[in-house]
């Protein structure tokens, strides 16, 4: 017991000593945080953040311009599926057609955890 | 000229050994011989041999840049550096494949020399349904991927490489993935020749084990090799995208962790047979989902290869024969488990193996769905739908908290039955003050607290109960090495995404500007004529606080030979923290767009992977 | 016989999975935006290349029964293409095309309509590129036919093509 507290505390001097680095990053633009979830059109595969291309950096400029207007993340994303089709925003909604795409993994977890628990508990 | 045709007919002779192997291994296995006999040898190493000798013509037609090869025209270029025409063999589809070959012919060939204590009616079996994989191979090269197509007339210049694949951890890259890719092949034929000589149990566990940690041993470092160049090359500070050729090398790779594990249960209890089983047909078949989705144009991605359908209908076809084939014998040869004897307890090491199967498990459905998804809408419903790394994210990390928590406990169960007493409340303080510990780093970052706290603290907790169990003289040191490397990864990714900052602007020659306490100096562009490319190349100075300097050069290249502008970034890696600073030319020609990234704890992840892989393999060297 | 109902599903299972993979193969794996028919303009205001005078996108549209809008640059050599058709077009019919000139410079765009020849009432410019997101547009050249009433009637991405003209000129009758 006595060992296992001596050691908690070597990790958290260490830790301490590390502080310098952790420099604080509140400073992520919302203009990154939106580009990043949305697809550059003419380079398919990166994200508008990523891009360089003409396309993602008029984007970045709209999306800082409709922030200054006062518009919200969604109203920008909404905007931009009107104008695009749901494609260019990265995530996914959840709706009817994506019903199972979001449930498949849960469902399967809880199928394979009844199997397990049907092998620990019966038999 | 020449070695294109010895290259051809080396292939052709092949192919036709390996049918031949087919045949002979099953005529051998019906005559009930005692040993393995020598011809069986022989031909194993002659097969090999022949793709040997096709593979080095293939080399030398690139060295010497024959462009009457019309692979070689299509990927290369004579003022490419020899390194590269060496390395551009494997960097496009036919010549892939045909290190695909080379290994595969190999593998089963070593397989057989190591495996000298196993039952020769296995050994032969494990012949006869690798076989059917390595000329499934050949024909696929043969009659769809010939990499000795000739061209006439014959081009005076090829089309050159893509720049971004001449990159020295591009060149290793598929070599290593394909040794854990067909590392999986010889664990799948030698799984269903073992289902049909009733032959899994104990013995088989052990010596499949050895086949299965290398096999993921190799896995786990191509995946890595993968990540390290697209951060180095890529330009853009990412190391993983949720690309669907990452998620496709991924899979397979969940799906033999979980095997790596089973198999520990099937050698300890000799238990869980039939799943073991499908873990193995399974791990297979991802790996051959993954050629499919890649190399078929079913997908849209950033680094696929060159397309084309009727290559991805014979994969197709050639997975579901498998696929039905190892359906077919488990219905025919599966025994029911005589587990009337041994039960599982719900506190014991068998259960946590279990409950790692069912994360590992959950974890690969949402990688599997998230990266097919879109086909299946588009097929059924006509519809589009864009997945990238939030939806991955959101239904990953969660799990992964509590996936951490279980790590913590489970590999210090007793096998068979352990007692919940054991359970010390300083174990249960410990967890507290790590999510504390967690909390108090992270508050600083204005992201969910609450989640990601948790997360932290999980993996502090795992990492101080691996800390510790190198302290205890009865341990199981490749475990604790890999799982200890586990919490160093997630606490590296964890940290580095929440404390890694960046700094994007358009600067001219000569501008500095001050972002976050540093100065940031563009000073000069210096020109160069390098071997296929001209190298434009910027001096910056990142001045902080303290007056200390860091010299960065990020480079633009114009290349000729295809006409491709690349940004290579500038990295300098420290123990701390690793700063990326990466120019793009906007037009006109004078601003550059300049991106300067801080990112913490960089060399941690990669160096925890190599801990995780390490771990593996030094199981492999102790004596049993 | 349970145990032959378990089989059986699970080879139609994969079965289907892999039917799914086969039709799959067809469909083509990049993305272009939907053709959303009969979507509206959103009204913008730009400024104009010769006179830097403010002009809202109203003001050009509702005062003509059909508008043709075309993005275009003198960097982007498609452009330079579509060109000649553009200036048959503005010969031809009484069509009011209006430019929008994308994320160029002043002079050089001056030298592309002198050097291939003016077809547009007003050349509205976006120097940033956010005009044409407005449109619907993501690349150059693409050029829009809208109705008095701001609606987009076609949108042509691409150089325009003959054919492409021809239907022009049969919408506008």
């Amino acid at each position: 017991m006595i060992k296992l507290i001596k050691f908690i505390l070597l990790i958290l001097f260490l830790i301490l000593s590390f502080q310098k680095l952790l420099i604080a990053n509140n400073n992520s633009l919302l203009v990154d945080k939106i580009s990043k979830n949305l697809r550059c059109l003419i380079c398919q595969g990166q994200s508008v953040y990523d891009s360089q291309s003409d396309f993602a950096l008029s984007i970045k400029t709209l999306i800082k311009n409709k922030l200054q207007e006062g518009k919200s993340e969604k109203q920008i994303y909404d905007y931009l599926k009107n104008q695009y089709g749901e494609w260019i925003v990265y995530d996914p909604e959840f709706d009817k057609k994506n019903l199972l795409l979001w449930t498949f993994p849960l469902i399967l977890f809880i199928f394979g955890g009844l199997l397990i628990y049907r092998k620990v508990f019966i038999n | 000229m020449i070695s294109s045709h010895i290259g051809y007919y080396s292939l052709l002779l092949g192919f036709v050994i390996s049918v031949s192997l087919l045949f002979y291994s099953i005529f051998c296995f019906k005559k009930n011989n005692q040993n393995i006999n020598q011809n069986i040898f022989s031909f194993l190493f002659m097969q090999f041999f022949t793709v040997v000798i096709s593979f080095i013509s293939l080399v030398y037609s690139f060295i010497i840049s024959d462009f009457s090869n019309a692979t070689v025209y299509n990927n290369s270029h004579s003022t490419k550096p020899i390194f590269y025409k060496i390395t551009g063999t494997w960097g496009n589809h036919e010549g892939s494949l045909l290190l695909w070959l080379l290994v595969l012919t190999l593998f089963i060939f070593l397989f057989i020399i190591f495996s000298k204590k196993q039952p020769t009616k296995y050994r032969f079996l494990s012949i006869f349904f690798q076989q059917i994989i390595i000329s499934g191979f050949f024909l696929f090269l043969l009659l769809t991927s010939n990499p000795f197509n000739f061209l006439f007339p014959i081009p005076n210049e090829g089309l050159g490489l893509n720049p971004i694949l001449q990159d020295p951890a591009l060149a290793i890259h598929p070599p290593i993935l394909y040794l854990g890719y067909v590392g999986s092949s010889i664990i799948f034929s030698a799984s269903l020749a073992s289902l049909v000589q009733n032959n899994i149990n104990r013995e088989w566990a052990i010596h499949i084990k050895k086949w299965i940690k290398v096999a993921w041993f190799f896995l786990t470092i191509g995946i890595l090799l993968g990540s390290i160049w697209a951060y180095y090359e890529l330009g853009w500070g990412g190391f993983w995208f949720w690309d669907p050729v990452e998620n496709v090398s991924l899979m397979p790779w969940l799906c033999l962790t979980a095997l790596l594990h089973t198999v520990i249960v099937l050698e300890k209890r000799n238990l869980l047979k039939s799943w073991t089983l499908i873990l193995s047909i399974a791990t297979f078949t991802f790996s051959m989902i993954g050629t499919f989705l890649v190399r078929s144009g079913i997908l849209n991605s950033v680094h696929t290869f060159a397309n084309d359908p009727e290559r991805g209908i014979f994969i197709l076809l050639f997975l579901f024969s498998l696929i039905i084939l190892s359906i077919i014998l488990f219905f025919i040869y599966q025994r029911k488990e005589n587990t009337s004897q041994k039960k599982f307890f719900l506190i014991s090491r068998e259960t946590s193996i279990l409950i790692n199967n069912l994360f590992m498990m959950y974890f690969l459905s949402v990688v599997l769905i998230g990266t097919t998804y879109p086909i299946f809408l588009e097929v059924i419903a006509n519809e589009k739908v864009s997945i990238g790394p939030p939806f991955f994210n959101k239904l990953l990390i969660p799990f992964l908290t509590l996936f951490l928590i279980f790590m913590a406990v489970g590999p210090k169960l007793n096998w068979i039955k352990d007692n919940y007493k054991k359970i010390k409340y300083s174990r249960i303080v410990l967890f507290f003050i790590c999510i504390c510990i967690s909390f108090y780093l992270i508050k600083k970052t204005s992201s969910d607290i609450l989640f990601t706290s948790i997360l932290g603290g999980a993996a502090f907790y795992l990492l101080f109960v691996t800390i510790k169990e190198f302290l205890n003289k009865k341990r199981n040191t490749s475990q604790a090495i890999s799982h200890f490397g586990f919490s160093l990864f997630i606490l590296s990714i964890l940290f580095n995404s929440l404390f890694s900052n960046e700094f994007s602007a358009n600067m001219k020659i000569g501008q500095e500007l001050i972002y976050e306490k540093e100065k940031i100096k563009f000073l000069k562009i210096k020109t160069f004529d390098k071997e296929n490319y001209k190298s434009v190349i910027a001096n910056f100075e990142i001045i902080d606080e303290k007056k200390n300097i860091i010299s960065l050069y990020p480079e633009i290249r114009i290349y000729n030979q295809p006409n491709i502008l690349t940004s290579e970034a500038d990295i300098i890696s420290t123990v701390f923290f690793d700063k990326f600073l990466v120019i793009n030319l906007l037009k006109g020609g004078e601003i550059f767009n300049v991106r300067y990234q801080t990112k913490p704890f960089m060399i941690w992840i990669w160096i925890s992977v190599c801990l995780i892989s390490f771990g593996g393999i030094l199981g492999l060297f102790k004596r049993h | 016989m349970k145990k032959n109902i378990f089989y059986l599903i699970i080879l139609l299972f994969f079965t289907f999975i892999f039917t799914i993979f086969y039709i799959g193969l067809d469909k083509p794996n990049f993305y272009t935006p939907k053709e959303i028919k009969n979507k509206s303009l959103e009204e913008f205001t730009s400024t104009e290349l010769f006179s830097n005078e403010q002009f809202s996108s109203n003001d050009i549209i509702e005062n003509n029964k059909f508008t043709l809008i075309n993005i275009w640059s003198s960097w982007c050599v498609p452009c330079r293409l579509e060109h000649a058709a553009l200036m048959d077009l503005s010969e031809k019919t009484d069509l009011n095309i209006v430019g929008l000139n994308y994320k160029d410079k002043k002079n050089n765009a001056i030298k592309f309509l002198n050097e291939l020849g003016n077809p547009f009432s007003k050349i509205l410019t976006d120097p940033d590129g956010i005009v044409s997101i407005s449109l619907g547009a993501y690349g150059v050249p693409e050029t829009f036919l809208l109705n008095n009433k701001s609606k987009i009637i076609r949108k042509y991405i691409g150089p325009l093509t003959k054919e492409n003209i021809l239907e022009i000129i049969k919408i506008i009758k």
